[in-house]
């Protein structure tokens, strides 16, 4: 027998998948190349490798994709709620059927571990299209009134970091409410958005209900700032959140924005602690930290300092960083080299600033983006770690010694998405709860998502909600 | 954890009186039973194949304690268990042997018999097992007849009513006299019957109670109730004896025992203990599995790695 119990490994198979080496924009229930003919590629964060040529949308595809959405809106909100339905459950179970696929496809050209795109991922984006299909007629009992009506077409940005799921969350909710949809996908993940547009197909949607298109900022630019899209939805960074209410300022589109956060995951000394440091590692290196709700402030109150922290060191160190694709890695590539570069460069500011870095013992792949989990102690309020977003399995440790000073510190950002409470007292649970200016509060759990829970942001964070009964609003005229 | 410093947990302090053990046991973080159950479900997850699979089945095998608890025993019967023990496949001699056979009292001298120059250890359920209903008296010349007749190890049940009951000091000193009573030459297995003590926190506490009363091992269950051994109540003795030796320096094993099968079952077990308590763990002294029919399944696996194919109950012994 060995000395020590190594996992083989047991790598997913890659042969569920069949990537084209080449993909067209997705418009009128057709594949087609952009009217310029320009293309980018894709590649696997976790070996560089390319994946794909995608073409990439200019401002006369956006037009072409927005006609399209136009013209299919007047059939698509035309048809009974319960038709609707018909194709969104038709598209939940295709999505069922093909997970394997999608799963192996998303952790391959975003690079999280399988085990999240199989176990998390997927799961939620089938659920969120089961959830809303049941809304679709039931509208006039969602509580906005008699007959509330679809607002169009709708433009929807979203970011690399749940490639699927963040699809499903946009999608899912306009199609439900008799909206047409126009989607960019990010640069860096494309191709699921792609696949999703065979499984359109595949339901038999009818043209225009649903185009996608990928490319780059400009596309996305484009999209927004199309006079005939009246309602636009996007996730992403704080800035480009920013850029986009500039745009949309003064014009009639509705608009609703999930931006960055900054979360504070408060545990206080009577917390079940093996779990707390469970919730703590699902708080910051779920997706390698790639969450806009991230726990990445830990506020833990001084007296149980040393001995959370020496629990959680030792729980990182059972952490298994490397093959995405491996059933057994916890901790899977960054999305791309700009992301890699950003967090290095905010965790070289941190210990610059003077808190203290830690990482448990760990190699790294030698191709690939990679960035080991990391621990800053030592942080304050005043630290650039403890305010700006990292987006990346980066830790700051704070520390308080009152549930006041708990909530102050974890108020004290420009952020509110989100916050979690770790204590066996329920009335302190309820108490603090309420005090928080998060979107989102978990208490003895983190990170933990459902389609029948609203989602969204305060302060910079963004505005409007995302999921639940709530995430019907922003795609009905109410 | 306690926030004691490990220097500074003063034993003599904490079992004072009933009111100073009941404050230290209600002073250890709560659990979280979702939290719990989640993690142990996730490690569930984790895919040990090819080289692993090998080794780990192995490990099994050599953490086994076949067992044999029936009113029916006889010593032919446990003669062809003990048999067993010493060679579980006799058509593969390499093997390893189970850690040891688990018999009632007055079986222990025939099992010591079928083992004898093996390794393979006896442990015996002593003082009134499954129930633990009988006078300390009683319970204590149970353990001295078993250790009389030769067993190693001791495997003994809990008071569970004075446990609920919040008589933790009657519990308290009921395993430190079973402990005298074992001697250096036997092993104490302390078990809980984690079914009946119903919450994860009381799991936790009486880990406590029996690591700070001088058990050499913790055991889930007796395998004679409903809920016996699952992978949360084990998660949470591990991060239990993890804690304890963090703080006393004390290593204490775990085992859990009752409803553990198939070759899978036992491979999750170990993950949990690789992970949470650590590779230290990782041996027959420190980690057991209380079964009987898992042995049989962790043959046929080890013959299906070994040949390629799957043979069938046929092929492995039916003792």
């Amino acid at each position: 027998m060995a000395s020590a119990f190594e996992y083989a490994p047991a790598p997913e198979s890659r042969s569920v998948v069949d990537i084209a080496p080449s993909y067209g924009l997705f418009i009128d229930g057709e594949f087609t190349d952009a009217a310029d003919g320009k293309v980018f590629k894709t590649i696997s964060p976790s070996t560089e490798e390319v994946l794909s040529e995608v073409a990439q949308a200019g401002a006369e595809d956006v037009d072409r994709a927005v006609k399209a959405a136009r013209k299919a809106f007047e059939k698509w909100s035309a048809l009974p709620g319960s038709e609707r339905a018909k194709y969104l459950f038709r598209i939940a179970r295709i999505i069922q059927e093909r997970s394997r696929e999608l799963a192996v496809l998303e952790t391959l050209d975003n690079g999280k571990p399988i085990k999240e795109t199989r176990d998390a991922d997927l799961p939620l984006v089938a659920a969120h299209f089961f959830y809303y299909a049941g809304w679709a007629d039931k509208l006039d009992h969602a509580g906005f009134g008699a007959d509330p009506r679809p607002l169009g077409v709708a433009g929807q940005v979203i970011p690399w970091n749940f490639p699927l799921l963040m699809l499903a969350w946009k999608i899912a909710p306009a199609l439900a409410t008799g909206n047409t949809v126009v989607l960019k996908p990010a640069e860096t993940t494309p191709l699921s958005a792609l696949f999703f547009a065979d499984i359109c197909r595949q339901a038999g949607l009818p043209r225009g209900v649903v185009n996608i298109l990928p490319g780059y900022g400009d596309t996305g630019a484009s999209l927004v700032a199309h006079p005939d899209v009246d309602k636009v939805a996007f996730t992403g960074s704080t800035a480009v959140g920013k850029e986009i209410a500039r745009t949309v300022a003064g014009t009639r589109k509705k608009l609703t924005l999930e931006l960055g956060g900054k979360g504070a995951n408060i545990v206080f000394d009577d917390a079940p602690i093996d779990q707390a440091v469970e919730g703590i590692v699902t708080g910051i290196f779920f997706n390698q930290g790639q969450v806009c709700c991230a726990g990445s402030r830990l506020l833990v109150q001084e007296s149980i300092q040393d001995e959370l922290l020496d629990s959680l060191k030792r729980r990182l160190s059972t952490l298994r960083l490397g093959d995405p694709l491996d059933k057994n890695t916890d901790i899977g590539a960054i999305n791309s080299a700009e992301q890699l570069a950003r967090i290095t460069a905010l965790t070289e500011q941190g210990e610059a600033e003077g808190a203290e870095r830690w990482s448990p013992a760990c190699e790294l792949p030698s191709s690939g983006y990679w960035f080991a989990p990391t621990l800053f102690t030592n942080v304050t309020q005043a630290h650039t770690i403890a305010r700006d977003e990292i987006f990346g399995p980066v830790l700051s440790v704070l520390t308080f010694r009152t549930p006041d000073e708990a909530v102050a510190k974890a108020n004290n950002t420009q952020y509110g998405l989100s916050a979690g409470i770790w204590t066996e007292k329920g009335s302190r649970i309820l108490a603090v709860a309420n005090k928080l200016r998060a979107g989102v509060v978990w208490s003895n759990t983190f990170n933990k998502f459902d389609p029948t829970s609203p989602f969204g942001g305060y302060k910079e964070s963004g505005f409007g909600r995302e999921g639940g009964r709530h995430g019907l609003e922003a795609y009905l005229d109410v | 954890m306690p926030t004691t410093a490990p220097t500074a947990l003063a034993l003599a302090d904490v079992t004072a009186s009933d009111s100073t053990l009941r404050r230290f046991l209600h002073g250890l973080p709560g659990v979280d039973a979702v939290g719990l159950e989640a993690r142990a479900a996730s490690l569930g997850t984790r895919s040990i194949k090819t080289t692993a699979k090998a080794y780990a089945i192995d490990l099994a095998i050599s953490m086994v304690d076949l067992t044999t608890l029936e009113g029916a025993d006889t010593p032919g019967k446990v003669r062809a268990l003990g048999a067993k023990a010493v060679h579980p496949d006799p058509t593969d001699r390499t093997t390893p042997t189970t850690a040891a056979v688990c018999v009632y009292p007055d079986m222990v001298a025939a099992a010591k018999e079928a083992v004898a120059g093996s390794g393979v250890k006896v442990a015996s359920v002593a003082t009134a097992f499954p129930a633990g209903r009988a006078a300390l008296d009683v319970k204590l010349a149970d353990v001295r007849d078993a250790v009389a007749a030769g067993a190693d190890e001791i495997d003994m049940v809990i008071d569970r009513g004075a446990f609920l009951a919040g008589k933790y000091l009657k519990v308290y000193d009921e395993i430190t006299a079973v402990k005298e009573a074992c001697g250096d030459s036997a092993r104490l297995k302390v078990i809980f019957e984690t079914g009946e003590l119903s919450t994860y926190d009381n799991i936790r506490r009486a880990s406590w109670l029996g690591m700070l009363a001088g058990a050499d091992f913790i055991k889930t269950s007796t395998g004679k109730v409903a809920v016996n051994a699952t992978p949360a109540n084990t998660l949470l003795m591990l991060e239990a004896v993890r804690d304890f030796r963090a703080q006393t320096g004390v290593q204490v094993g775990v085992k859990p025992a009752g409803g553990i099968r198939t070759s899978k079952d036992a491979i999750k077990f170990l993950v949990l203990v690789n992970e949470t308590a650590g590779e230290d763990w990782l041996d027959n002294h420190w980690f057991r599995f209380g079964a009987s029919s898992l042995l049989n399944d962790l043959l046929m696996q080890r013959q299906k790695l070994a040949t390629g194919r799957y043979s069938g109950p046929d092929y492995v012994t039916v003792d």
